[in-house]
């Protein structure tokens, strides 16, 4: 500084100087590009998980989609075949096959409309067929002749690959022989009849008039000479009195649902050959049933009324403990009478026709209407293919197709969130089976259940965790000596930072057959340990000073670890005889006499677990609250003549106690999500109630045990997005809001 | 503070609020008690497992029934009350005092019994006695066998018996031992990479076949290697039956405690010792070498039993590659944020969003992962460079890049909060000091701001790493698995394999705690692989707390 001569003048001009300067100036436009698209690109990966849930569960709400495809020009054999008799459309939607009047079965390109093949049926001359029945699932079909006879046709489609492309070759055979099988022996009209198949047996029903005729059909194949011999059985049914409108079968063999006069249906039980009730299906005396049908399964029975309603109705104990037929839910499709009704052959969905040609789509345990168009001027004649994704429409000799795009029926409001009445069951319940053994059965995907066990899993552990931590964080912040602090913060740190797989395997191998071996002893810890360290507090203050200022203030705590260990101790040591004294040696036991179930791994054991797992994150931000009110106030409030006690409740809680909120808010958003605790500690079962003993299923521990299994991109992986969406929101939503509540602290202290 | 209140009633100590005093520093106490006793539980249970304690061989007379001998280790012992064992249908007398024992005994010999663990009531034990003779044998299958060795032979001829057996029995063991490494050496390394060129070959004809480059010379080539190396694998397999052949060669006769001779392969011994017969200076050595083969070998007996090595390595490979990947972009997110961006609602508003991003349940990124990773990214990159394998899929299903990157995004958040914080805590001065010299801000940021940061990254980093090693439920969906034929790193080109599945500590826990057949066998190595992972992550925690205090005293410094 005290220099005066002038530096030697540095020419900053130079072409190497600017050409460095250009240099550093494009570095430093570079690196403000790299960070701004770097940093917001790693911003938008971890939006993207909220958007990429949301794309995935979306397609659950959407309804479906009908496009009728190019119309043809109609086939020649279709105009002269009539009205058919059945319809149907194979698997992968090329070949349709048609039962004509005449007593043809014609195979025909879906595409155009051309013939491929045609046979005729070995049907008697003389004789008509008078009646069609279908298997729900089997591509087996039985016609009732008018000569009381039936014959049982199945149609078949072998694919095969020469050159590689596909070519699907249909067949018709007799798995029951060709000659047509004798239903009735008197040889009177086959007027309805219902078919059900299994392997190698099916049993058939059958009226004329008011009489019925059922009887079962076994085929056994002899295995040396290969041929079939057929066994029959009939079953004796009394006679009605009424005309037979529809017959159902039951698949499992018990019901039979006869639809009768105009809105009745009388029930037989086919193992001891009873009527089970006669029952009325539509109470309105002006309305009529037109058209029934089963659901697959062939549990739920249809019925279509002559002013466009549906309802189903299945058989579920009523009051009086024996099964009737009740009415489950209603559809409506518009005001006109129903013509047909088509169940889905893979999930239970149907499709309902009425007579202006009003095409409606519905999910049955969805109870949802998915679609209705109008896809004809008037009546016409429905064939849905077995995926359920193509629809043929036969209507005035002429052939209309319809592709459906319908990947997500079975998804609604209701069928997530409220009480359905499921098949077999007997009352509407809250139920999660997403996978069953059998095809036929529904699947229930209630998130009811799921959230309930969620939301029981983090009350109990709030209530063990809410009060543990935030007087924890009370005394640390506010009572305790600094020294103790800063080893009591690293402890607690630790606890934080111990994995949940650790605490999930502690609670689930050693805690829970430890609990279920000394609950009278967990239950009197919770009720001693308190008493103890009030008893300890007040012996310590008989003390004489002496003893009592040897430990200053704040140091507390570690006087009452032993006593805790102690009091713990005894309490535990007490168990067996507090559990011969009070429950006759076997707590366990005693409870299952009071109609309490146990579960060894239960809420209890979840509470404690899951407890010990938030109370870190519900302290630290507790006790960073209480520790940063101002100390003016508190010295104010001391100075007014307020013991500390009151200055605690009076002043300092109060003032923090926002803060302790937004702590206890962060505590159940963690206990929300929780996983891995969740699905050591419970045995998992998604049931629905509040017992402590009793275990749960969460959200989460849910789509960690489901999800590997799930198919991708269908209904059950995305109901499980649907799930980790609701987790994602709840826990943001949660978090957003205590994180406000701080900020507005932050402010508020700020300013005091 | 509650002492100024002297020698008054309880009434007046309870109107001080006094209790309230004591109750909250209960809690302190009770929080401390229950950290320090899970970790100390875990300690001791885990610990214990390595430990050869004695065997006892005892008349176990059933009131009611005919006394039979048993023998094994003492696992638990309980006191539970009388009625409870009444009531569990067991025949206990009507008098005597409430409480009874019960006892938890590894019998082992599960091809013998069934089962290897019993309960038995301690009041009906007899003559508990543990005679140095008996000795454990642990076997590559059906678990540990507990006896008396009777005699050595080899192909079916006695070669050593009585005081002789033992010494003898020790010799084949070695044998064993180097016969066991040399077929595991063939089997996993020489026949695997055979394996593997075998395999390659099948891809590159059929990558041919795809872009109809395959004709007859390419054919030939391709068959003439194939041929090769089918010759190759056909010596390596006559050499392994040689081998196996020998391996199988010599057994035991061994005595159990009822007096029923049974024969064991030789082969299928891993160890064998006398634990009543050591003292403690041998029980020492051979705890510390069960320890080492726990944390080097791999698990045998569907993970009950052996190590943990494959799980380690797939715990440590998976967080290098996540911290590999979360640190760069951690920090420019955060450097964006603080240095680049205009602090305003925006700013602030993403500020919040990833601060509650690390709220987010982990299973959350683990869905996001499976959905969008593997099966959108993944499934992609089949389509594009894998076309050959198809339909078998190379990354369109969950391996170790997916666990690495799944965890790398539910970390990032910890990185960039750390980051910031330690950007926020530099002040303003230095960066205008610097920029007053005249440095760009790029000079500013790499020169000045990133180095004195750089600790707060490398805390954001350790606490990352602590969330991601502890973190299990997100990697049962996008790669973990209970048992992984191979390591991820290995001698076959390109040693790294970022498509295969890796074992984990935390799901080892989780899948040998709660789906193993045998829950009751497991339950010890559970514990020690517990212990593990704990300290593993406590030391991590612990550095990222040592660095984070030694970077508040460097900045009090600039503060003043």
């Amino acid at each position: 500084m005290n220099q005066t001569r002038s530096p030697a003048r540095i020419d900053f001009d130079t072409p190497a100087m600017r050409r460095k300067r250009r240099w550093r100036a494009s570095m430093d436009r570079f690196t403000r590009w790299y960070v701004l698209v770097g940093g917001l690109a790693v911003l938008a990966a971890i939006t993207l998980i909220f958007f990429y849930l949301a794309y995935v569960v979306l397609p659950l709400f959407k309804g479906a989609t009908l496009t009728a495809d190019a119309v043809q020009a109609p086939a020649a054999w279709v105009q002269q075949a009539g009205a058919p008799l059945a319809l149907s459309v194979e698997e992968q939607n090329e070949v349709g096959m048609q039962v004509t009047p005449a007593g043809d079965v014609v195979f025909f390109r879906i595409k155009d409309g051309a013939e491929l093949s045609r046979q005729a049926l070995p049907i008697p001359p003389g004789t008509q067929v008078v009646s069609v029945a279908r298997d729900l699932v089997r591509p087996v079909l039985a016609l009732g002749l008018s000569n009381g006879r039936a014959l049982l046709v199945r149609h078949i489609y072998k694919s095969t690959y020469p050159e590689n492309k596909r070519v699907i070759v249909p067949q018709v055979d007799y798995p029951y022989g060709p000659t047509p099988v004798v239903v009735d022996p008197e040889g009177r009209a086959l007027e309805h009849l219902s078919l059900t198949a299994g392997e190698g047996e099916l049993t058939l029903a059958a009226s004329n008039a008011s009489e019925l005729l059922v009887f079962k059909l076994t085929s056994t194949e002899d295995m040396l000479t290969g041929e079939t011999t057929l066994e029959q059985q009939r079953v004796d049914l009394p006679r009605l009195s009424q005309t037979v409108q529809a017959l159902h079968l039951d698949p499992r063999g018990q019901w039979l649902y006869v639809i009768n006069g105009r809105s009745a249906a009388d029930v037989f039980d086919l193992r001891d050959r009873t009527l089970n009730g006669h029952y009325k299906l539509i109470d309105d005396a002006h309305n009529q049933v037109t058209v029934t049908a089963q659901l697959l399964g062939g549990i739920s029975l249809l019925v279509g009324d002559a002013k466009g309603g549906i309802s189903q109705w299945f058989m579920a104990r009523g009051k009086d403990g024996e099964p009737q037929l009740q009415r489950i839910r209603n559809f409506q499709l518009k005001d006109a009478p129903i013509t047909q009704i088509v169940a889905e052959q893979r999930r239970k969905g149907f499709l309902a026709l009425d007579e202006k040609g009003t095409l409606g789509i519905f999910h049955s345990t969805a109870g949802r209407t998915v679609l209705t168009e109008k896809v004809a001027d008037g009546n016409g004649y429905l064939a849905l293919s077995p995926r359920a994704n193509h629809i043929l429409l036969e209507r005035n000799s002429q052939l209309i197709n319809f592709t459906l795009d319908n990947p997500h029926p079975e998804i609604s409001w209701s069928a997530l969130w409220s009480k359905v009445w499921y098949e077999n069951y007997e009352k509407p319940s809250y139920v999660w089976q997403s996978t069953s053994a059998s095809n036929d059965s529904e699947p229930k995907l209630s998130l009811a259940p799921l959230t309930f066990g969620t939301l029981k899993a983090a009350f109990y552990a709030m209530l063990l965790a809410a009060p543990l931590a935030v007087a924890a964080a009370v005394y640390t912040a506010y009572f305790m000596a600094p020294r103790m602090r800063r080893k009591v913060k690293p402890v607690i740190e630790l606890m934080e930072a111990l994995p949940t797989v650790i605490l999930g395997f502690f609670a689930g191998l050693f805690l829970a057959p430890y609990v279920e071996g000394h609950l009278p002893g967990i239950f009197s810890l919770l009720l001693l340990v308190p008493i103890g360290i009030v008893l300890a507090g007040f012996l310590w203050s008989r003390l004489p000073e002496s003893i009592r200022f040897r430990l200053p203030d704040g140091w507390e705590s570690l006087l009452l670890i032993p006593v805790v260990l102690l009091t713990g101790w005894f309490a535990l040591s007490m168990s067996p005889h507090l559990e011969t004294w009070w429950f006759n040696g076997d707590m366990r036991l005693w409870l299952h006499e009071h109609h309490i179930t146990y579960d060894q791994r239960n809420a209890l054991i979840v509470g404690l677990a899951m407890g010990f797992a938030i109370i870190p994150n519900i302290f630290s931000i507790a006790e960073d609250a209480i520790f940063s009110v101002p100390r003016s106030l508190t010295y104010g409030s001391l100075a007014l003549g307020a013991t500390p006690w009151q200055t605690l409740t009076r002043v300092v809680i109060l003032t923090a106690s926002p803060g302790i909120f937004s702590a206890l808010m962060i505590g159940l958003g963690r206990a929300v999500g929780e996983t891995m605790i969740v699905l050591m500690a419970t045995g998992n079962t998604p049931i629905m109630n509040a017992n402590i003993f009793e275990g749960m299923r969460t959200l989460a521990a849910n789509v960690a045990v489901e999800m590997p299994e799930s198919e991708v991109g269908g209904t059950h992986y995305r109901v499980l997005f649907l799930a980790a969406l609701v987790l994602l929101s709840f826990t943001f939503v949660m978090n957003t809001l205590a994180e406000m509540i701080r900020h507005r602290l932050r402010k508020k202290y700020a300013s005091l | 503070m509650n002492n100024f209140v002297k020698q008054d009633s309880l009434k007046q100590w309870f109107k001080s609020g006094a209790p309230g005093i004591w109750l909250s520093g209960g809690a302190v106490a009770i929080a401390v008690i229950m950290t320090i006793g899970l970790i100390t539980l875990i300690a001791v249970r885990g610990l214990a497992h390595f430990w050869p304690s004695d065997i006892v061989e005892a008349r176990y007379a059933v009131p009611g029934a005919a006394p039979r001998m048993i023998m094994g280790e003492v696992v638990q012992v309980e006191d539970v009350p009388r009625e409870r064992l009444k009531s569990a249908g067991l025949p206990v007398a009507e008098e005597g005092s409430t409480l009874m024992s019960r006892e938890l005994i590894k019998l082992g010999n599960r091809e013998l019994y069934g089962s290897d663990f019993v309960w038995i009531v301690g009041e009906w034990l007899q003559e508990q006695k543990a005679p140095k003779g008996i000795i454990v044998l642990e076997r590559r299958e059906w678990g540990n066998f507990y006896g008396y060795l009777v005699n050595v032979k080899e192909a079916g001829k006695v070669v050593a018996e009585g005081e002789a057996a033992l010494p003898e029995m020790r010799e084949r063991l070695k044998r064993i031992d180097s016969l066991a490494s040399r077929i595991s050496r063939i089997e996993k390394v020489e026949i695997s990479s055979v394996n593997h060129e075998i395999e390659q070959l099948r891809l590159q004809a059929r990558s041919l076949e795809l872009n109809e480059r395959l004709d007859a010379a390419a054919q030939a080539d391709l068959a003439a290697e194939r041929s090769e190396l089918d010759a190759r694998y056909h010596d390596l397999e006559t050499q392994l039956n040689a081998l196996r052949q020998e391996f199988d060669r010599d057994s035991l006769t061994l005595r159990d405690a009822t007096g029923q001779e049974t024969e064991i392969r030789l082969g299928n011994v891993v160890h064998a010792y006398q634990p009543n017969a050591m003292s403690t200076f041998q029980k020492l050595g051979f705890y510390f070498a069960k320890l080492w083969e726990f944390l080097s070998s791999d698990p045998r007996e569907a993970n009950t039993e052996g190590g943990v090595f494959p799980a380690i390595f797939g715990t440590v490979i998976m967080t290098l590659i996540m911290a590999v990947i979360v640190t760069p972009f951690g920090v420019i997110a955060a450097i964006y944020l603080r240095e680049y961006a205009k602090q305003g609602f925006m700013t602030r508003l993403i500020r919040i969003a990833v601060n509650n991003l690390a709220g987010v349940p982990a299973i959350v990124y683990g869905v996001f992962g499976l959905g969008f990773f593997v099966y959108v990214l993944g499934g992609s990159i089949d389509q594009l460079f894998f076309r050959a394998s198809l339909p078998a899929p190379t990354f369109g299903t969950p391996g170790l890049l997916w666990a690495s990157l799944t965890l790398a995004i539910l970390a990032v958040p910890v990185v960039i909060v750390a980051t910031e914080e330690g950007l926020a805590r530099i002040p303003r001065s230095v960066r205008e000091g610097s920029l007053a010299l005249g440095a760009t801000q790029a000079e500013t940021l790499w020169r000045v701001v990133l180095p004195m940061a750089s600790p707060a990254m490398m805390t954001g980093l350790i606490l990352a790493i602590a969330r991601a090693a502890g973190e299990v439920a997100p990697l049962m969906l996008v790669g973990v698995v209970k048992l992984a034929p191979t390591l991820p790193v290995n001698l076959n080109y390109p040693y790294l394999h970022l498509d295969q599945k890796i074992m984990h500590l935390g799901f080892h826990i989780f899948d040998v705690g709660f789906q193993s057949p045998n829950v009751e066998a497991a339950r010890p190595l559970v514990y020690a692989t517990a212990l593990l992972l704990v300290l593993v992550i406590a030391a991590l925690n612990l550095s990222a707390v040592a660095i984070r205090n030694r970077l508040r005293e460097k900045y009090r410094a600039i503060d003043n």
